[in-house]
């Protein structure tokens, strides 16, 4: 009973914030909306019992994808009004696109299939929520019977990281860096001398 | 699926409390807050001047590139609970695809760190 009014609570909130992402107009109100999605999806997954999935979706969505959508909503430089010129121009190609992953979506769904080992999948026993915690579960699983999707996660992660540095770095010219070795590198002997300077002379610039 | 609910009821609590006390307080000042509206009231201050620009300008593509390397750190350690929690069950195997999921992501850490990713400037 209390459980089925919080997943309402949580289901209408989470469809409701998941339209106000498109149809806010400041892209910023837009992001704030995910992150609301983000929150009440996490809350879903509570009451489905995975709670790590509800955590690491709290950490690693909330905490970090959002952060970096509002960076790149802010990096945009979007201006609403030279925006609203354009529509009536891209309309058509807009359309297009649409009517192309309309009908590719409608293709996925009549052309669905119900695989043959699927049936042996849900049949296979699932240990209960009270013997096994939902980590515990996720861990016995993913590492030995899944590898080849954790190896293709870390492949895709480091792809990601390394296509955002070929993007997005570029180091100023002239700037001069610590280097720690060539500091380090350095002795006495090679950066002071003891000059003898004769009275009344000085040092002439060359024996500096 | 009542167990997870009675777990999970203090922070129901929580944030009921939270919500009952931020709420009025928010709401407060549009009920009750003394308003006498004036043009003069949102215009420059007598030595001031007015802007020269908008506030909402571009953003350093810098900060972008930080986020992201974040975020995968992030998901690498994301990874790395429950494996830890189900330690004892992988065996070797588990062991050692951890193994080669920490080394293909240090690659890629062994790059940013050479390319200087992790500096400002």
């Amino acid at each position: 009973m209390i459980a089925a009014v919080f997943f309402y609570l949580f289901a209408s909130i989470c469809v409701a914030s998941a339209f106000m992402v498109i149809a806010a107009r400041n892209p910023v109100h837009s992001v704030l909306f995910l992150i609301l999605t983000f929150v009440n999806a996490a809350g879903l997954f509570v009451l489905m019992g995975a709670e790590f999935l509800a955590m690491i979706l709290v950490v690693v969505y909330v905490g970090a994808v959002a952060v970096l959508f509002l960076f790149v909503v802010m990096m945009l430089d979007v201006d609403f009004v030279e925006l609203r010129q354009g529509v009536l121009n891209y309309l058509p190609i807009g359309a297009l696109v649409g009517l192309v992953v309309l009908v590719e979506l409608l293709l996925v769904l009549g052309g669905w299939a119900i695989g043959e080992n699927v049936t042996a999948a849900i049949t296979a026993p699932i240990p209960p929520a009270a013997d096994v915690s939902n980590t515990a579960a996720l861990g016995a699983l993913l590492y030995t019977r899944y590898v080849y999707f954790f190896q293709a996660a870390g492949v895709v992660l480091l792809v990601a990281m390394i296509g955002a540095i070929v993007l997005t770095l570029r180091h100023k010219p002239y700037v001069r860096r610590q280097s720690i070795a060539e500091q380090n590198a350095r002795s006495k002997a090679s950066q002071l001398s003891v000059k003898q300077v004769r009275s009344g002379e000085g040092l002439s610039q060359g024996l500096q | 699926m009542n167990d997870i609910v009675k777990d999970y009821f203090p922070l129901v609590v929580f944030i009921a409390v939270a919500v009952v006390i931020a709420l009025p307080l928010m709401i407060a000042p549009f009920v009750i807050a003394y308003k006498k509206p004036d043009p003069e009231k949102l215009s420059a201050y007598e030595c001031g001047f007015n802007a020269f620009d908008d506030a909402r300008m571009k953003f350093d593509v810098r900060f972008y590139l930080v986020a992201i390397l974040f975020i995968i750190f992030d998901l690498e350690v994301s990874f790395l609970f429950p494996w830890a929690v189900a330690f004892g069950d992988v065996g070797v195997f588990g062991f050692w695809s951890m193994m080669v999921f920490l080394a293909v992501l240090t690659i890629g850490f062994i790059y940013e760190w050479k390319k200087g990713a992790l500096e400002w400037d």
